[in-house]
């Protein structure tokens, strides 16, 4: 890793930090004074991020630049110094995270135009946007460890942002929870770097992470790959990024789908050369990716609430990433190009989702939806890109990003790669499936609405991102792959490409996955579209389906294997706290007590006796010191 | 015939006066107890003062009159106003500060 | 004291006169003491304490210390026992003069200690000073040099600093005590001559309570008034004290001693004044 010292704009860079962390801190400060504009700044100041990063990113020139800004900590031994790294790889992730933050801004005007707390959802956004920039920007783990605890703070406040609704305090909690799970990995990985390596800077332990014992190696990977699969809803934990839904809109859009939930991708593709040094924890990373990609997947396809739709579907497509990443060298680009090219349609998706939820009354139930093409034109053609890009139609974002990510599981070469590949090319199916039904389910049919909705078009100030996230959707990935090859901008961090040989012919690849796809949605089509969708979910399914519609018994597991024992465990110490150690402490107090209350009643408050006491005392000294001069 | 004559009628004094602020209740005799004792410890005062041949005994002595003197206007002082609160001399009466 | 070990020391031999102060003196200042704290009355006390204090004066002179004397007796016994006295009067008697003991174990024991501490101290003074030389003031006082003058010569150079505290500790205690002693009345609360006259009259006797000691033998304050019948007027009973049996005059019974009996029923002119307390004010006009 050879980094140049900053110069110039870059040595600014900083200040996409600090814009949105200062308009969060005026927000939140200025209080009710700043109500009325409030969002405008909100807005703008992830709107100049946007602006300074693409400028930065367009002065950067394959370099990796180092921002040295102070001493962050220094005692002992450890010494952290607080530097920014901008290279190809923070720079698309802060392009992605400045650019769709800023759309979601301007649409988040629209959304939560009637909420009294409007200011307070803008300054949480920002805060979210300055400490998401922090983890990418960050030139050593602790930075990101800060950014990293930056955004689960923000997450954990915008999920509950209304939170006098017990379902978004709870699933804040429980995103929270997990998340520490998750996060105590990271710390961990962390602290064994320091001890192994004494730095804990990008550049020290990449440099060094070779000299280090192969077990250490595995378990620092084992660890990162915790923290990952804790912020990026990874099984095992991915229960919480569902739940997670109970937010509003645009954060599920910004924070849920596009940005901090694929910090995890970010984390083991920063730390590609410690996963080199390690082939079993980036083999745990493949399996890890491969099994959230079936499950998304599947728990996809049995959900009726739409955001919930898209929430396992972002699992499923974070997976994808995992499996991409998790193939090493050859899958990090294509992992990050999907990456990308998901922050556009999946953020798109999303806020198509809010715009359908803000026309029928904040309602999720996909069964009360339909037909609304023909009432929410913009939205259902933004939507309807959106899906194609998802599902991979030819020539799309997905396509290009989803066929290299399934291409590369194939050139593994043995056996496993065909597993991956095959596992990839079905949920591939899947995906077309669930999001088939989905768009059945709300644009066409008859419309199934609740008495009193009357759907409507959302606003411009609300359709304009998603018009723009959809030109994103269809393009994306085009330019990513073909136009301007994310592959060479990358080289400098990952290498150049080899000239691989593939061992299946990539269009065979692309025809197999068009063919399933396609599959995928007639079988939609049959289940879904050719029948009328009965309002109420039938009870008498398949053991399958009910599986999935409790999302594989993930939150039993979790509550059986965790919660309940955790119970049992609190109950068993409060007892031994209340009887053992309250009993022993209580009884050492009653005694003192008793003791002191029956020396309490020689106080009598007779100063005489208090005088015969002092006589006492005098005659014991005087017969003392006769004692002691006479003997 | 000795200055130790003195020294022991001083003490002696002295042991009077202490058994008096034990055994008696009104606050003004127990005063003059208190005085009584003070004066037993002058007389000790002064005595070694002509053994020692310097009159510091005596200026020491001098001092503890004057304190007993501020000490006496205080003290009847308090002893009236807890009497106009409490109707009562009685140092008994006196012994809300307890348990 | 060995009187040629003294000498020897270059000590000052004590004189007979001055043994003789001692042996009638002290005996006296004991016996005060012991009348102080075994008086019930509290004046009696106080008295006792007095007699204590003037043998003691009588010893600071005969210790060459005649100032001390001086001041010990126109200070302690002439302004602060009076001080006491006066307090006491405020004060007056009530159940604290009584010598019933209320804490249990507290006489007993005070006594013991005592006795124990008087033997203790005692015997610890007797042993560590039996042959201590009396070195005497002469180096310091007599000839030109005045006891007062050696006193103030020490007080206004070593013992500057603590005289002039004493200054600020004096102030304290003037102020302290007119600060406890003092009631705060609000101007005007404070009933006036016309007010107190008007509640008297209000009442079922506006006259004076009836002085006591009249035809009686006693003219203290324990003695209670007599009706013309010989009983006793229980408004004339002073508070707190038990009234005092009295001895009347014996009765007049011959008839020079009685006077005649028109002498006795005196004139026939009836007078305002014969109204007992101008009580019958309905029967004379206005």
């Amino acid at each position: 890793m050879d980094t140049v010292p900053a110069e110039g704009l870059i040595a600014a860079s900083w200040l996409l930090i600090a814009l949105p962390l200062a308009g969060a801190a005026v927000l939140l400060l200025g209080g009710r004074r700043t109500d009325r504009w409030g969002h405008l700044l909100g807005t703008a100041t992830v709107a100049a991020a946007f602006v300074l990063g693409l400028s930065c990113t367009l002065a950067l020139d394959g370099r990796q630049v180092d921002v040295d800004l102070f001493t962050f900590v220094a005692t002992g031994s450890l010494d952290v110094q607080a530097g920014l790294l901008f290279d190809p790889l923070s720079a698309v992730f802060v392009l992605l995270i400045t650019g769709v933050g800023a759309l979601i801004h301007v649409y988040s005007i629209g959304y939560m135009a009637h909420d009294p707390r409007r200011r307070r959802f803008f300054a949480y956004l920002n805060l979210f946007v300055a400490a998401m920039l922090l983890l990418v920007l960050g030139d050593n783990f602790v930075a990101l460890y800060v950014g990293w605890e930056g955004v689960g703070l923000a997450s954990y406040l915008l999920i509950a942002f209304w939170h006098e609704r017990p379902s978004a305090a709870t699933a804040a909690k429980k995103a929270f929870i997990m998340n520490r799970v998750g996060d105590v990995g990271l710390a961990l990985a962390i602290f064994l770097m320091f001890a192994q390596l004494g730095t804990v800077s990008y550049e020290g332990v990449f440099g060094s992470i070779e000299a280090v014992a192969g077990g250490t190696v595995t378990a620092i990977g084992l660890l990162l790959l915790l923290g990952a699969c804790g912020k990026s809803g990874q099984f095992p934990l991915q229960a919480w990024l569902p739940d997670a839904m109970e937010g509003p809109t645009p954060v599920s859009a910004l924070i849920h789908a596009a940005t901090m939930v694929t910090a995890g991708v970010y984390l083991i593709a920063r730390s590609a050369p410690i996963y080199d040094q390690t082939p079993t924890a980036r083999a745990v990373v493949l399996a890890v990716g491969a099994i959230t990609l079936m499950i998304g997947a599947i728990v996809g396809c049995a959900q009726d609430d739409i955001k919930k739709v898209l929430a396992y579907s972002t699992v499923s497509q974070i997976g994808y990433m995992f499996l991409a990443v998790g193939l090493g060298p050859a899958g990090y680009v294509a992992g990050l190009a999907h990456l990308l090219t998901h922050g556009f349609f999946k953020a798109g998706l999303f806020l198509g989702a809010g715009s359908v939820m803000h026309a029928m009354n904040d309602s999720v139930d996909m069964r009360r939806f339909g037909g609304l093409a023909s009432r929410m034109k913009t939205t259902f053609v933004t939507f309807g890109l959106g899906y194609l890009a998802l599902i991979g139609f030819p020539f799309l974002s997905g396509f290009y990003t989803k066929d290299a990510i399934i291409e590369a599981a194939f050139d593994r070469g043995d056996g496993w790669g065909y597993v991956l590949g095959g596992l990839a090319i079905l949920a591939a199916g899947l995906t077309a499936f669930y999001m088939t039904r989905l768009m059945l389910m709300t644009f066409f049919g008859r419309p199934r609405w609740e008495d009193g909705v009357h759907p409507h078009e959302s606003p411009t100030v609300m359709t304009a991102p998603m018009i723009v996230l959809s030109v994103g959707s269809v393009l994306a990935g085009f330019l990513l792959v073909v136009v301007f090859p994310l592959e060479e901008w990358l080289s400098p961090v990952f290498g150049e490409p080899e000239g691989a040989e593939h061992v299946v012919a990539p269009i065979l690849v692309s025809i197999l996955v068009t063919l399933v796809m396609l599959l995928g949605a007639a079988a939609a089509w049959l289940v879904v579209g050719r029948r009328e969708v009965p309002v109420v979910a039938p009870a008498r399914v398949s053991p399958v389906v009910r599986a999935a519609r409790r999302a594989l018994y993930a939150d039993t597991v979790n509550e059986s294997l965790f919660m309940r024992p955790g119970q049992w465990l609190t109950r068993a110490l409060v007892f031994v706290d209340n009887r053992g150690v309250d009993g022993a402490v209580n009884g050492l107090a009653a005694t003192l007590g008793g003791s002191s209350s029956r020396l309490g009643r020689t106080q009598t408050g007779f100063v005489r006796s208090y005088a015969l006491g002092m006589l006492g005392g005098a005659v014991i000294v005087a017969g003392a010191l006769l004692a002691v001069t006479a003997g | 015939m000795s200055l130790t004559h003195y020294l022991v009628l001083a003490a002696i004094l002295f042991t009077i006066g202490a058994v008096g602020v034990l055994v008696r209740r009104n606050a003004i005799v127990v005063f003059m107890c208190v005085e009584l004792m003070l004066n037993s410890v002058n007389l000790t005062l002064v005595t070694f003062a002509r053994a020692n041949g310097t009159v510091d005994g005596q200026i020491m002595a001098f001092f503890v009159m004057v304190v007993a003197a501020a000490e006496v206007v205080v003290g009847l002082a308090i002893i009236m106003s807890i009497y106009r609160t409490r109707r009562s001399a009685s140092v008994d009466d006196a012994n809300l500060l307890k348990y | 004291m060995n009187v040629l070990a003294a000498a020897a020391d270059g000590g000052v031999q004590i004189g007979t006169g001055e043994a003789v102060v001692f042996w009638v003196l002290g005996p006296i200042a004991l016996a005060g003491a012991l009348g102080m704290v075994l008086s019930r009355n509290a004046v009696h006390s106080a008295l006792w304490l007095v007699n204590t204090m003037l043998a003691l004066g009588v010893f600071y002179v005969v210790q060459e210390a005649p100032f001390l004397g001086a001041v010990q007796i126109i200070v302690y016994t002439g302004a602060i026992m009076i001080l006491f006295l006066f307090v006491l009067m405020l004060v007056g008697r009530d159940s604290s003069d009584s010598v019933v003991e209320t804490l249990r174990g507290q006489r007993v024991a005070g006594i013991l200690l005592g006795f124990g501490f008087a033997g203790l101290v005692g015997a610890g003074i007797a042993r560590a000073t039996q042959d201590l030389p009396v070195t005497g003031l002469d180096a310091v006082q007599g000839g030109e040099t005045s006891n007062i003058e050696a006193i103030a010569e020490l007080l206004f150079t070593r013992y500057l600093l603590a005289f002039e505290v004493t200054s600020a500790l004096l102030i304290t205690a003037a102020v302290g005590a007119m600060v406890l002693a003092h009631i705060e009345r609000d101007p005007g609360t404070r009933p006036t001559q016309k007010e107190l006259s008007r509640a008297r009259f209000l009442t079922d006797r506006p006259q004076t309570l009836p002085g006591p000691g009249v035809y009686a033998r006693a003219n203290s304050v324990a003695a209670p008034a007599l009706l013309p019948d010989g009983r006793v007027t229980e408004d004339s009973f002073a508070t707190g004290i038990d009234p005092q049996e009295v001895d009347q005059m014996p009765r007049p019974t011959g008839r020079a001693e009685l006077g005649t009996p028109d002498a006795s029923l005196g004139s026939l002119e009836p007078t305002v004044s014969d109204v007992p307390g101008g009580q019958d004010a309905g029967s004379t006009p206005r």
